[in-house]
């Protein structure tokens, strides 16, 4: 169903009426722009008043839709995406009241975006390089992250493999599963996917791999988006852009975001393959990323992919939503286009999914995720000192050895007497003892 | 000294010099205004000045090794090679008897590490703005065409874009055995344009271990720009923003004086476990010319040298500004047999040997000045400052840059903390104005030159 675009060779749009006039009177000198005699100006990539159209495969039932050729999925693939994306709401649903109780201090749910994210997951190879925003978290426990690393990482605590609590919740990492941590400022990884790319490109062994970077509607406003773009389509880099359009960006609709044709109208600006694919459709994501990653690394340049999908939760816990949008609007949004229901039904119109399994699954999950929890919120934390490390490679600064000690010795003298500080030290492991001891 | 005469000092490049002055007005044409096209008045007869300007006091430095031996005796250079055979477990010649140096220029010595970083690492890559042709100072002359262009390369005009690629590139394992980082060496191409990657530098560059516990690290990250004033700059080719980076922990930030220290340094920078952004003062491109050892080494970052030793003052400086105190000091030594310059020197040196506590002190009659060159700014070498500070008692630091925010104030509050009971005198810092950046008509009146230094000299000896 895709035409592989040649690596050299790319049919540039022309007007019908350009291409007459293109044989009348010739070219630029310096560009292979056709001469018209007309002023010709344009606003649009599909040639037509159309806006870009968007690839889906199952309808809102479930049901495929006419001409759709559906990925080759066996029942244990389909019930590893279903399970995956199962878990994302499981997985929000404790940990947003977690946070609620002040047991972490934030979060950000993924409600809505599953077939976005999952779907994605499963289309690149578990060693493609991930630079995300901050909701996809999917991806990750795709590659076999696991929950406890997630908890841990949410509440800080000792365990937290992504940055010993130095940062807020949901900002994971992790060298093994190819995932870089998450930093807050939106768009920063845009730029980097592409030096990422061209890492690949240069590394033996890695040739076959590609840096998928995730970013939303509102992070694609930043300069770093088209500073990104820019280098993986001019240097080239093999890097697939995956935009997560979920209409807001925290209150800002989309509409409110940009005035063009959405994310995907950009793409060719860039002289990179792009398409548009219904974000709520886990196979249609499934096999747009799929056939992106392939053309990316077949044209070694960038490709972008625009999922589009709703945002049903809030943007984090710090936001309410219902200032900006009615309740209604959400529900209609859960009710009618809801991508797990879309992909349940699928799965049992083949037979491989019923009310029973669904009941085991969530009961499981549930219990899967609580253990987690339940484990994680009771870990102290890393050892003080380590709010010294990390800073630089190699020999310590003479300012950072001389601020920790400066820290031991107000430890020793008020660190058992000054109540906020007592406190605070218990949950620490050691208590804070291995600096003020020393 | 002429134009040409300096010109002429840079050996072979003359030619280059002419393309080379072409490209770079119209760069700065492009920056000015992306839209109109880029000529040059080919009636003009007289051919301006370098864009990286002339300062003819550097030539009669006595700081430039102008001898093979000078160069290989530098303070802390360390080879390379001698590495090597330490490892290996051989005896080294760690004289560097044998080696060779070369006349060069700075940028003629940036290459050549660039060159070094490039042959010793195949992860190296060279890029930014304008860089395959050689880059608008020349730092990159011949080397796309020596290492090739998947190398050496021609960024778009985004400077975020160019520090984010080079994280990117960095924060890879590209060494299967060490899982060592990829070696991104990228140029802003100019300092004045730092400012769009600055939240790549300091969200994403200066965190980027600290916030993955350790798992990522962007160490070979190494980004290059031409810094400080010219003569011709304004507002936008002038600038000194290293103060800037001080609040930016995780970063290194390092600013060479000569073309020896240049490459050493940068050398130094490239293959330092931290991101390093290495400021290079463009009049020293072309007017700082020495001999320069032809092999591979490094010189210690984080670390100040003493240049001159002195027991009354301490003066510490970096970049351009090195060779305006070392022409200070002179006029201090020797000063003009008329005018008010030299007549305010010879009252203030009477002042100082007829000074009380100076006689009871025993020291010299005329006062004797240590000058430092802090060449690391960030993280910067305070125990040298004080060891230094602890025996002048007195302290003057001199900087391009504004002083409001700058490394002065800095040096001035960790020396005021530190060495309270041994200070004869309040730190004094001269530093640029704080106007919001280097006036072009104004820069005489704006940039720290000689007379302005000396005066700072005399007050804080005076005190």
């Amino acid at each position: 169903m895709f035409r592989r675009a040649s690596r050299s060779l790319r049919t540039p749009f022309l007007h019908p009426r350009a291409s007459f006039a293109t044989r009348a009177l010739g070219r630029l000198p310096n560009s292979q722009s056709p001469i018209v005699s007309q002023p010709h100006f344009f606003n649009s990539v599909t040639g037509s008043n159309e806006q870009i159209p968007a690839f889906r495969l199952l309808d809102g039932t479930g049901v495929p839709i006419e001409g759709a050729d559906l990925p080759e999925i066996d029942e244990a693939f389909a019930r590893k995406l279903y399970e995956n994306m199962q878990l994302l709401p499981n997985l929000d649903n404790i940990l947003y009241n977690v946070q609620r109780q002040g047991k972490i201090s934030f979060y950000m749910t993924a409600y809505g975006e599953e077939a976005t994210i999952v779907g994605s997951a499963a289309a690149l190879e578990d060693n493609d390089e991930v630079l995300g925003q901050y909701r996809e978290m999917g991806v990750l426990l795709w590659r076999g992250f696991g929950l406890d690393n997630v908890m841990a990482q949410c509440f800080g605590n000792h365990e937290d493999t992504s940055g010993k609590g130095r940062q807020m919740p949901v900002h994971f990492g992790s060298p093994k599963h190819h995932f870089h941590t998450i930093s807050s400022p939106l768009a920063t990884q845009i730029p980097q996917a592409a030096g990422v790319a061209y890492a690949l490109r240069r590394t033996p062994d890695r040739s076959n791999s590609v840096a998928a970077c995730f970013f939303g509607e509102g992070a694609a406003s930043e300069g770093d988006f088209h500073a990104g773009l820019l280098l993986a389509s001019t240097i080239p880099s093999p890097v697939v852009f995956i935009a997560r359009n979920n209409g807001f960006a925290i209150s800002t609709p989309s509409s409110e975001q940009y005035y063009g044709d959405g994310i995907a109208s950009r793409g060719p600006g860039y002289g990179i393959d792009t398409i548009r694919v219904d974000g709520n459709d886990v196979l249609a994501v499934l096999t747009a990323v799929r056939e992106a990653r392939a053309r990316s690394l077949d044209q070694g340049r960038a490709v972008l992919v625009e999922c589009m999908s709703y945002r049903v939760g809030h943007h984090s816990t710090s936001d309410d939503s219902f200032a900006y949008r009615a309740r209604s609007e959400v529900d209609d949004r859960k009710r009618i286009d809801n991508p797990l229901v879309r992909f349940r039904l699928y799965m049992e119109s083949r037979g491989w999914w019923n009310a029973e399994a669904e009941e085991e699954l969530k009961s499981r999950l549930k219990a899967d995720v609580l253990k987690a929890f339940k484990h994680a919120e009771t870990q102290s934390r890393c050892e003080l000192s380590e709010l010294f490390t990390d800073i630089y490679g190699g020999e310590e600064p003479w300012n950072i050895k001389e601020q920790r000690e400066d820290l031991a010795r107000l430890l020793k003298k008020y660190g058992e007497d000054w109540e906020p500080w007592r406190v605070e030290l218990q949950k620490f492991k050691n208590k804070g003892q291995e600096l003020s001891t020393k | 000294m002429t134009t040409n005469t300096l010109r002429s000092l840079s050996g072979s490049l003359s030619r280059a010099g002419t393309t080379a002055t072409k490209t770079r007005i119209s760069v700065s044409v492009r920056r000015r205004n992306a839209t109109t096209a880029t000529q040059t008045n080919p009636a003009a007869s007289v051919e301006p000045p370098p864009a990286g300007g002339h300062l003819p006091s550097i030539a009669q430095s006595t700081f430039l090794k102008q001898t093979r031996d000078q160069a290989l005796k530098t303070v802390g250079i360390k080879w390379a090679d001698t590495e090597l055979d330490e490892a290996r477990g051989h005896q080294s010649s760690a004289l560097g008897s044998g080696r060779e140096t070369r006349k060069m220029n700075t940028y003629q010595a940036i290459r050549d590490a660039l060159s070094i970083a490039l042959a010793t690492d195949d992860s190296a890559i060279v890029f930014g703005e304008d860089v395959a042709f050689g880059g608008v100072f020349r730092c990159t002359l011949g080397l796309a065409e020596e290492y090739g262009r998947e190398r050496v390369f021609n960024t778009p005009l985004t400077e975020q874009g160019v520090v984010g690629f080079g994280i990117g590139y960095a924060s890879m394992g590209m060494d299967g055995r060490t899982g060592k980082g990829g070696t991104a060496i990228a140029e802003i191409q100019f300092a004045d344009y730092i400012w769009p990657a600055f939240d790549q530098l300091m969200n994403e560059a200066s965190k980027f271990r600290y916030r993955s516990g350790g798992n990522f690290d962007v160490g070979g990250l190494t980004v290059r720009c031409p810094t400080m004033a010219v003569g011709h700059g304004g507002l936008y080719h002038s600038q000194s923003p290293e103060g800037f980076f001080l609040g930016m922990s995780g970063i290194k930030v390092v600013i060479p004086r000569s073309p020896l220290q240049a490459k050493g340094l940068l050398l130094a920078s490239i293959r330092d476990p931290n991101p390093v952004v290495f400021m290079e003062p463009k009049v020293l491109y072309r007017s700082a010319v020495e001999q320069v050892p032809t092999s591979d080494y490094v010189l210690p970052l984080s670390s100040a040298e003493t240049l001159v030793s002195g027991s009354d003052l301490t003066v510490v400086t970096y970049g351009t500004s090195v060779y305006r105190c070392e022409q200070a000091m002179h006029l201090l030594n020797n000063p003009p047999e008329k005018g008010a310059v030299g007549s305010n020197i010879r009252d203030a040196v009477k002042d100082w040997a007829n000074h009380p506590a100076i006689k009871s002190n025993g020291k010299g009659k005329s006062p004797s000045i240590e000058l430092i060159d802090l060449r690391t700014i960030l993280p910067y070498d305070l125990p040298s400052v004080l060891q230094s500070v602890q025996r002048t008692g007195r302290l003057l630091v001199v900087h391009e840059g504004p002083v409001t925010g700058g490394v002065g104030m800095q040096l001035a509050g960790e020396i005021g903390k530190r060495a309270f009971l041994n200070l004869d005198a309040p730190v004094k810092v001269v530093g640029g104005w704080d106007t919001p950046g280097v006036a072009l008509q104004y820069e005489k009146f704006y940039i720290p030159d000689e007379i302005r230094i000396l005066d700072a000299m005399l007050e804080v000896l005076a005190y």
